[in-house]
């Protein structure tokens, strides 16, 4: 594909395979497609490329965003950020949302998907409504289980009232809000997850389950010896995605607890949001995110590679 | 009895056959789930059309006595939610336009046309996927505070050029869309080229009319990303008059936080648009997500 692919070899190859037009045409096509890509290129490049340099750059110097003197303090920052305890705080919060939040959303979107994997009547309907909650903005989402998780009035202590369970305070307790923001998430996530997960249900063939059927397997064993392995490449990508997602959450935070209460739902976006935008401590905050951009190529990484020998590609 | 024996006296045409249901007793899963999937929307539904007065009762009152529309009117009224839907609106067209002409010029020339560096230039666009939007904020707020100074007010912080300027293209949707530009019958594209039409007279003629599809899954993508965007608005923009919908509401919760009927009056509002686009795009979003799910 590549121009750079010269030689003779290459010439007489293009040469038998295409009609003299192209090479000819090919000759003058250096400047179109530069033209052509430029738009793009030079947008993602101011907006794309560019910061992620400046960033770099930022994170070796004292920077409050305002004032242009931004002075060098070589790897301060990130000795710093070693000696922070906020910030290891953050860090323990993002891994146990991680660690919650991503399995949990994979686990519901596979039990959903697989109850809509069926044709009955109005399934579209029950279909819209599961997925529907992909287009619910995180800041709706934030507002509604705000309202659900009422210590006082919320819905969702009433019906534990309902069943002998006493009023928790949800999102007003250390102990308890880190554990509802995961779950409100999860609902955010269903309609997205449920959606992949039902597309690969769709791809796994019936003959499988008729022949498995036939040999006397049941229905959970199929399940698990030949669904399962079918939906691995759903499951990898789902694993990756959520994982991304999960290191960067922000909006629900910022919505319901502002970090609180003590700290408790701080989680390392939101720390770094307050140290950049609330106190101004911008290259503080690019080490920060630095590390944040670190921890998740090596987690991408580490997936692809347990991907290896978990993942089936049919 | 063994398991075996057990399973078939389950199999159809025993005698548990005989009551049969008038439905699929699938809806009996069914039905149930979807309701616990939606019941925070229908929550937030009742609770829009409660008084006060009902919303701070306990246990809550599941219907209201006499539904209160003009919760919604106090809402609209409350808070400026015309200039947010008209932003968040002015914001996504922009994008949206700007992202499938940028993209598709793009995509196109890295799907058929050879230039040196294209393979490179490719790759380095892509890498910019990787990283996450957190590392790019601050530059970004630092470049866009530079276009406001020196380029036109309009494209700084406060304003809504500062909410398009940094989304107009996405290394996404160049990929998206030179992905299935490759897919084109490329004889289709010869023929044309042999009759003398121009590249840009190629894919305007030939590859956009049989891209339909791609274009529009990517334009409902963008739009909702656009529309439910949160964390950058709250970054550059402070002025209620610049304000998009997420960012006005979450300002209006803050303004309001005991008042539940009026927020979630406010909060049903703000879902509309997007939940309207998603039910009459549904198809291209499914595609969307699940392509990119399979492809792995």
């Amino acid at each position: 594909m590549s121009v750079q692919a010269s030689g003779q070899d290459a010439a007489a190859t293009q040469g038998a395979a295409r009609p003299g037009w192209v090479g000819r045409l090919r000759r003058s096509e250096g400047a179109t497609g530069w033209l052509l890509v430029s738009p793009g290129a030079i947008l993602i490049g101011i907006f794309g490329l560019l910061p992620v340099l400046m960033a770099l750059k930022l994170s070796f110097q004292k920077s409050d965003l305002l004032t242009p003197d931004t002075p060098w303090v070589g790897t301060k920052n990130y000795r710093q950020l070693a000696d922070d305890p906020r910030f290891a705080e953050a860090i323990q919060h993002t891994i146990v949302y991680t660690a919650l939040f991503v399995p949990g959303t994979m686990l519901v979107g596979l039990l959903v998907a697989a109850a809509l994997n069926r044709s009955v009547r109005f399934i579209s309907v029950y279909r819209t409504a599961a997925y529907i909650t992909m287009a619910v903005s995180t800041i709706s989402e934030g507002i509604i289980f705000l309202w659900l998780t009422d210590k006082d009035y919320g819905l969702v202590n009433a019906t534990l009232n309902a069943v002998g369970i006493s009023s928790q305070p949800f999102l007003a307790s250390t102990s308890q809000a880190l554990y509802v923001i995961v779950a409100m998430t999860i609902w955010g996530w269903t309609g997205f997850a449920v959606i992949v997960y039902l597309a690969a249900l769709q791809g796994v063939p019936s003959e499988l389950h008729e022949a498995a059927a036939i040999d006397g397997a049941r229905p959970f064993t199929r399940f698990r010896t030949i669904t399962l392995p079918l939906l691995s490449p759903a499951s990898l990508f789902l694993l990756v995605w959520l994982t991304i997602n999960a290191l960067q959450l922000f909006d629900e935070v910022y919505l319901t607890t502002r970090g609180g209460p003590l700290h408790a739902t701080t989680v390392i976006v939101y720390y770094l949001w307050d140290q950049a935008f609330v106190q101004f401590n911008a290259g503080y905050a690019a080490a920060m995110a630095y590390v944040l951009f670190l921890v998740s190529v090596v987690l991408t990484a580490i997936q692809f590679r347990l991907a290896r020998k978990y993942v089936h590609y049919s | 009895m063994t398991t075996a024996e057990l399973t078939s006296s389950l199999e159809p045409g025993s005698t548990i056959r005989r009551w049969r249901l008038p439905f699929s007793p699938w809806h009996l899963v069914l039905v149930p789930l979807t309701f616990v999937l939606i019941v925070p929307l229908l929550w937030m539904v009742v609770t829009s059309l409660q008084t006060q007065g009902e919303a701070n009762r306990f246990p809550p009152v599941l219907v209201p006595h006499d539904p209160r529309i003009a919760n919604y009117a106090d809402a609209w009224h409350t808070a400026p939610f015309g200039t947010f839907f008209l932003n968040s609106t002015v914001v996504a067209l922009v994008v949206v336009v700007s992202n499938l002409v940028v993209c598709s010029l793009a995509g196109y020339a890295f799907a058929r046309v050879r230039f040196l560096g294209s393979k490179a230039l490719f790759l380095v666009l892509m890498a910019t996927l990787m990283v996450p939007f957190q590392v790019t904020m601050i530059p970004v707020f630092l470049i866009v505070k530079w276009f406001g100074d020196n380029v036109s007010t309009y494209l700084g912080i406060d304003h809504l050029g500062a909410l398009m300027l940094p989304n107009l293209a996405t290394a996404f949707g160049i990929f998206f869309l030179r992905q299935f530009f490759q897919t084109v019958p490329v004889e289709l594209e010869e023929a044309a080229r042999v009759d003398g039409t121009s590249r840009l007279g190629v894919l305007f003629k030939i590859v956009l009319p049989l891209s339909m599809p791609a274009m529009s899954t990517l334009a409902a993508l963008t739009i909702l990303t656009s529309w439910n965007d949160f964390l950058w608005p709250l970054i550059v923009i402070t002025n209620a008059d610049q304000m998009t919908v997420p960012l006005g509401l979450s300002y209006f919760q803050g303004a309001h936080q005991t008042n539940w009927p009026l927020l979630m009056a406010g909060n049903v509002m703000s879902l509309v648009p997007m939940l309207v686009v998603f039910v009459v795009a549904q198809r291209y979003f499914v595609q969307s997500v699940a392509g990119t799910g399979l492809k792995g």
